[in-house]
């Protein structure tokens, strides 16, 4: 297992490197900061020593190079527009990011698997059609849509929850269903498709036939094997929550990472731009091990070396 | 005609396929698609809405594009469902009294051309990437591979933030942004498929033939993914086009006066409280042309794979 993690990281690191390049050249082209941070009317010799000061004078291979390094030493350089380490700021943001998908995740999963499961149970029957139907609309809805909606009935309309902002556990509500909508919908069709597969496996009957009750069949013969799909698409859908909730968090005014992200592209805040990307990609390599690891907890055959 | 035929390892197989030779013996292959959606309804449906949609598209600029920009104060904010100003605004109308309908028609031809040519090109830039990964392996395998994980890892949101900070955010653009972002789907299915076909005995034929390695690429191997690949561009259009309407919703997508059914979303926000059609109806637009697509491609996927076929043709059979 330690051999199998350190050839998955060594793997990594290539993609990771190509990604810091990306970065930290494409948001160099967005513009100079000068031109945001300073006065329209600021003479030349100003403009120069604000570049100066920031090392924003020297060629970009220089640039480059000084960031390269200060990687190597965990420092990321300072945030423009919070006069603070970048990693400090984007550090600030990320449990927020986090705690969203560490909330949505484990709801997505539970709701997805007994539905997709209870629909295999009867294909074509009334809840299966039902629940494909629901999932359908659910995975096809654009999710800012639901959450305008959503703010519009339940916090405009019926006041029962707050428009934006973070506090109570109450603010938590419509951003988690809002996020929840997508990955449930897809998940529930992953779901059911492949315990569709597992129940009409040749095992199912030798247990029917055995008198195991149809509870167990589904939750504890078919669901086992029929889980290895499910487990690959719901860590997309929760790489992609890690990775920016950019929109949830936009529009209910969460202090997540993705709403810092689009900020500090827009403030050309670059060392956040540079530290945000780093720690999300980060963040879903360490899931992608970790369900590297859950497939090989779920199916014995599958073994790293 | 023989009633069945063997089909390699299948034995369950000899009765579909018989039926298969039976309809294909009396109606063409056409008429055959026809009747096989007619079958599901629901896949009927989606193939109606779209076709629908593909005549907006077309045609709704050419006609509707004065409509959709006369601005009518009488119908300031008028509300849905009253025909009394005509059908042009049943849908209801914006705060300068333009009728929505008009504009959802006319923003079609943004939204969908957007999404298709974004996927097209990420299909055939993809699909080419794909078909070398997977033949060739090696080296090159691991760059592609590489490279791809590097843009499924960079959040794409940003990634599109950034280039269109960078290059203005014109339709040209917005089209290049989204179908880099959606290649690595493409060449990691097409390379996964590609790994498996190679080895079949058609293609160690081809070679023995001394078939050239494009030729073996493009005229034995890409005929046999394609089937899949046109499925998974079915749903990767439904994904682009909400990546799309998101990043018009975020402001950084089409600019106006060019419209999409995003943008119109976004620009709805802002009369939540007084008129709610404005964001509610581009939203509805986008949800069933999503769910469509996802619907006739599950129809695709089902009648493309002969394991699956079944289910639509027991049918055809119990009915006649």
């Amino acid at each position: 297992m330690g051999s199998f993690i350190f050839k998955r990281s060594l793997q990594s690191v290539f993609s990771l490197v190509v990604l810091i390049i990306l970065v930290f050249f494409l948001a160099r082209m967005t513009g100079s900061p000068a031109d945001l941070y300073l006065p329209q009317d600021a003479s030349l010799e100003v403009r120069n020593q604000f570049n100066e000061q920031l090392g924003f004078n020297d060629p970009l291979y220089v640039q480059f190079g000084r960031f390269f390094w200060g990687l190597l030493h965990f420092d990321m350089g300072q945030s423009l527009q919070f006069s603070r380490p970048a990693v400090e700021v984007v550090l600030q943001a990320f449990p927020t990011t986090l705690t969203l998908a560490a909330i949505t995740m484990p709801l997505v999963l539970l709701l997805s698997i007994v539905t997709g499961s209870l629909a295999a149970f009867r294909p074509g029957g009334v809840f299966d059609r039902l629940a494909s139907f629901i999932s359908l609309i659910g995975a096809s809805t654009p999710n800012f849509w639901v959450a305008i909606v959503g703010v519009l009935v339940f916090a405009v309309t019926l006041r029962v929850l707050p428009t934006s902002g973070t506090g109570t556990p109450l603010h938590w509500v419509l951003p988690v269903a809002v996020l929840m909508l997508r990955p449930t919908g897809v998940l529930v069709q992953v779901v059911r498709t492949s315990m569709m597969t597992a129940l009409s496996s040749a095992y199912i009957k030798t247990a029917r036939a055995k008198g195991v009750g149809s509870r167990a069949i589904v939750f504890v013969h078919a669901l086992r094997n029929g889980l290895l799909p499910v487990i690959t698409v719901a860590s997309d859908q929760a790489a992609g929550i890690v990775n920016g909730a950019v929109i949830v968090e936009t529009v209910f005014g969460f202090p997540g990472i993705g709403k810092l992200m689009i900020d500090s592209v827009m403030l050309r805040d670059f060392a956040v731009i540079q530290a945000a990307v780093l720690v999300t990609a980060l963040a879903v390599f360490i899931i992608n091990i970790i369900v590297d690891i859950t497939y090989a907890l779920v199916d014995p055959r599958i073994r790293y070396s | 005609m023989p009633l069945s035929i063997r089909v390699s390892g299948t034995a369950e197989m000899n009765a579909p396929v018989s039926l298969t030779l039976q309809t294909s013996a009396t109606s063409s292959g056409f008429r055959d698609a026809i009747g096989l959606l007619w079958r599901d309804k629901l896949a009927t449906l989606s193939a109606i809405l779209l076709l629908i949609v593909l005549v907006c598209v077309l045609l709704g600029p050419w006609l509707l594009a004065d409509k959709a920009r006369a601005v009518n104060l009488m119908a300031r904010n008028a509300p849905p469902f009253s025909i009394d100003k005509g059908w042009m605004f049943f849908l209801g109308a914006d705060a300068l009294g333009r009728s929505l309908l008009a504009r959802i028609i006319v923003a079609s031809q943004n939204t969908m051309v957007i999404a298709t040519s974004a996927v097209c090109l990420s299909l055939v830039l993809g699909g080419l990437f794909g078909l070398i990964a997977g033949y060739k392996g090696g080296w090159v395998s691991a760059l592609l591979l590489r490279l791809a994980d590097a843009i499924m890892s960079f959040p794409s949101m940003l990634l599109a933030v950034i280039v269109l900070f960078v290059f203005d955010p014109g339709i040209t653009n917005v089209i290049f942004v989204l179908a880099i972002s959606r290649i690595p789907i493409f060449l990691r299915t097409v390379r996964a498929e590609v790994l498996e076909i190679k080895e079949r005995m058609f293609v160690t034929a081809a070679r023995a033939m001394g078939a050239r390695t494009d030729r073996i690429l493009l005229r034995h191997i890409a005929p046999m993914v394609l089937p899949t690949v046109i499925n998974l561009a079915a749903l990767e259009i439904a994904f682009v086009m909400l990546v799309e309407s998101g990043l018009s919703f975020l402001g950084i997508g089409i600019q106006p006066p060019e419209v999409t059914w995003g943008l119109m979303v976004a620009d709805g926000r802002n009369y939540l409280g007084s008129a709610w059609w404005l964001a509610f109806w581009p939203g509805v637009a986008i949800m069933l042309v999503t769910m469509a697509l996802n619907l006739l491609s599950n129809w695709l996927r089902v009648v493309t794979d002969p394991v699956e076929r079944w289910r639509l043709q027991t049918t055809v059979s119990r009915h006649d």
